[in-house]
């Protein structure tokens, strides 16, 4: 059944990237790039298809803003080069608004925005860290304190972070000089290591960790400790772009002004987060 | 949602992970091919240039080789993902090319496993040219011939035959080096086009075999199962190989006196 | 070239050296202790023990080390319970061990090839002699057998080793930060290539020139008669 559909599609199709078939001529064409490993954002599914959050929502956008779009899927760590390269013309991968991102690439506004923090296992000592929310941006004194306050607690213990993220870079500023940070190139490998019990504790986002607990080898798992957002941990998650595409940016804005005024961005993530990521302004 | 058991999660079909995993095999098997002939490419331009009177091919060849079998095969993977586009971008804007050229993914894996498996056929080709009798080519040239006949006639039939072992080392070790393209993901691209008022174009990604088992590893949390599932299909391919070169072989000796 | 980039890059490397030669020399040291042990199976009038190694052999030759490391570490990580009542997950927790066992089991099955082709090299009538000068056994081996199969088989093991210590960057996948991973590492935050590979890449170039020529001496020192200079270049065994 699969085998016969593929073939269809495989003569229809062009091979190795190189193009794409044309579905509607008038419509200019834009290839998004996602990252297919960082569910509910956007993962593989058992039939080998992305899938998530983020591949509803750019049809959404695409939909406003008359765009033929499509999904390729693309590693993490060459994600902002090879936008750079022209291999395609946007990123909804998950992505935060960062300075230092900001020096290459562009924004649009966000469409997401959601803690970050820890996840243990619950039989952890961790499990008992104090709970709370901090903004770096608006409040980072108090944010500091907190962070202080976790020091002795994940002092000898072993951190997992995905490698070039915001999350690392928070990681390696507050808690290099007391636990063991090691870095991962998916989310889902130190999840993994994780549930193995090879680390304490992962750092990354509240969505993501959720997602996992949903699973079968995450129900162990708990997000424990503070909520922390804003600041180096990103100005929440938007669509990333060439500096000089100025166009597509305004009409992905629009696109996604309209979506979060009317509700298709809190519904589609109470969909596949279970909360409202809709960002606050 | 208890977890699966090793013959659900190992199906035909959208439930489960087989069919994918037979494709990437596939994938890997075609990743080893277009390695294998660009070493090919690489390595006869090389072993020409051990091979040459001049001093500046040699060197150069001596350099190429030395280097890229002296380096982690992973660095030069990571150098060519991430430094391919660049330097193909700035040759181009030397030739006045303008703006960034990208490179397929499937194109800088390959070109990176050619240029390491390159470097290892040179020793072959060259040991298998140099093990051609040098009488038999004064004979040929005795004959009256020359040029594109006596390398087809005489020396490649020869080279052929001394190389074909050496050349079935390199195969093997080219399809378990295939597996270095998983680190960074190269993968086929078909389009499956939605068509009715939904504009999104949907994408099937074919990764290579442990490319496909790192997935399906990570979205099923069962990295046992795809692992040794992927043990199984390389054993499959290399065996398989072991098979085919040594018919090869039988082949390429055959009508020679067996010691 | 930008060379500060290029001395920063270096400084932040070299710090990767030690793990590099760490993995290496132990996962070959062990590994060689196991191929002996191998090679002595496969050469065993007992059969289940030979295709117990054969079988040992085959899968670990056949297929890529990096399968083989991610089976370890991830794969065996999903037993953790069955490991931890075995009284071994200490051993699996840590990265470090996963990658010195995959490291040591692969270089063991390459290993242990080299060492029976070094004991098949001993010719028939040195042992002949041997036995009839009343030597036997251990004597028979460590005066006749062991000499002349060292002396085969150091060529393609000095081999096996370059091998191993380009194959100790695969590690960088498992978390651990050698050479290749810091390399990657920096390839990611600054995304120049080539530079880092140019630094990289010269950091094991060097390793490896050093321990080629101490194969060399050592070559040299146990077979002077056996100085080759032209010795024909041994493609067998190179692959992992």
């Amino acid at each position: 059944m699969k085998f016969a559909k593929l073939a269809l599609v495989a003569s229809a199709v062009l091979v190795l990237g190189l193009a794409a078939t044309d579905a509607s001529a008038q419509m200019r064409k834009v290839k998004i790039a996602t990252e297919g490993a960082y569910a509910p954002w956007n993962f593989v599914n058992s039939q080998g298809k992305l899938e998530g959050f983020e591949l509803e929502l750019g049809a959404e956008l695409c939909k406003r803003a008359k765009f033929d779009c499509e999904f390729v899927a693309q590693d993490w760590d060459g994600i902002i080069p090879s936008l750079q390269a022209k291999k395609y013309d946007a990123i909804m991968a998950g992505m935060n608004i960062t300075p230092r991102r900001l020096e290459t690439i562009n924004f649009t506004t966000a469409y997401a925005a959601g803690a970050h923090g820890f996840m243990v296992l619950k039989s952890s000592p961790l499990a008992k860290m104090p709970g709370g929310e901090y903004n770096l941006t608006k409040d980072l004194a108090a944010a500091e304190k907190a962070i202080n306050e976790l020091k002795p607690m994940l002092k000898g213990k072993i951190l997992g972070v995905q490698g070039s993220t915001t999350n690392l870079a928070w990681a390696e500023k507050y808690f290099k000089d007391v636990a063991e940070i090691r870095e991962y190139k998916t989310t889902e490998q130190h999840d993994l290591d994780l549930a193995a019990g090879r680390l304490d504790a992962t750092v990354g986002a509240h969505s993501a960790a959720k997602a996992t607990m949903e699973t079968a080898t995450g129900k162990d798992m708990m997000i424990a400790g503070p909520g922390f957002s804003g600041g180096m941990l990103g100005l929440g998650v938007a669509v990333g772009l060439r500096k000089e595409d100025a166009d597509l940016k305004t009409a992905f804005d629009d696109a996604v002004k309209s979506a979060i005024d009317d509700g298709t961005i809190k519904k589609l993530s109470e969909k596949w987060f279970k909360v409202d990521m809709t960002p606050k302004s | 949602m208890p977890p699966k058991s090793f013959f659900e999660l190992m199906q035909w079909g959208p439930q489960g992970w087989l069919d994918e995993m037979t494709f990437a095999t596939g994938l890997t098997l075609a990743v080893a091919i277009s390695g294998f002939l660009f070493g090919l490419v690489f390595g006869t331009i090389a072993a020409m240039g051990k091979l040459s009177r001049r001093a500046i091919p040699r060197r150069l060849a001596d350099v190429y080789t030395t280097v890229f079998r002296g380096v982690p095969d992973l660095l030069v993977i990571y150098l060519f993902y991430f430094g391919g586009s660049a330097m193909v971008t700035a040759i181009a804007q030397k030739f006045g090319a303008q703006g960034f050229i990208g490179l397929p993914g499937f194109l800088t894996g390959t070109l990176a496993i050619g240029i390491v498996s390159g470097a290892y056929q040179t020793e072959v080709i060259r040991g298998a040219y140099l093990a051609v009798p040098p009488g038999e080519i004064d004979a040929a040239r005795a004959f009256g011939m020359s040029g594109w006949r006596l390398l087809r006639r005489i020396i490649g039939p020869q080279v052929l035959r001394y190389g074909l072992p050496g050349m079935g080392n390199i195969w093997q070790l080219v399809l378990k080096e295939s597996a270095l393209v998983a680190v960074v993901g190269l993968s086929v691209y078909f389009y499956e086009v939605k068509l009715g008022d939904l504009v999104l174009i949907y994408e099937t990604r074919f990764s290579d075999l442990l490319r496909q088992a790192h997935v399906a590893a990570g979205s099923t949390r069962q990295p046992f199962v795809f692992y040794i599932t992927a043990v199984v299909f390389y054993l499959l391919l290399t065996t398989a190989s072991t098979w085919a070169f040594r018919r090869a072989e039988t082949w390429a000796t055959r009508g020679l006196r067996q010691v | 070239m930008d060379f500060t980039f290029l001395y920063t890059s270096f400084l932040r490397l070299i710090v990767g050296i030690p793990l590099t030669l760490q993995l290496a020399f132990s996962s070959i040291g062990l590994g060689l202790v196991l191929a002996i042990l191998l090679a002595a199976m496969m050469r065993s009038r007992l059969l289940p023990l030979a295709w117990i190694a054969d079988g040992f052999v085959f899968v670990f030759r056949g297929t890529p080390l990096l399968v083989q490391v991610f089976l370890i570490y991830y794969g065996l990580g999903q037993f953790r319970p069955y490991l931890d009542e075995m009284g071994v997950w200490w051993f699996f927790r840590s990265p470090y061990y996963c990658a010195l066992l995959a490291l040591l089991l692969n270089t063991a099955a390459y290993g242990a090839e080299i060492v029976r082709g070094g004991l098949q090299s001993v010719p028939h009538g040195q042992i002949e002699a041997a036995r009839a000068f009343g030597m036997s056994g251990f004597t028979l081996y460590r005066r006749i057998i062991a000499p002349i199969a060292l002396r085969q088989a150091l060529p393609a093991y000095g081999n096996e080793i370059i091998l191993m210590i380009k194959a100790t960057s695969l590690v960088s996948t498992i978390t651990l930060m050698e050479v290749t991973g810091l390399a990657h590492k920096i390839i990611s935050e600054t995304f120049r290539a080539f530079e880092v590979f140019f630094v990289a890449g010269a950091i094991y170039l060097a390793i490896n020139f050093t321990v080629t020529r101490l194969i060399a001496l050592a070559e040299h020192w146990i077979a002077p008669d056996l100085d080759q200079a032209s010795r024909p270049i041994e493609v067998g065994k190179l692959s992992h």
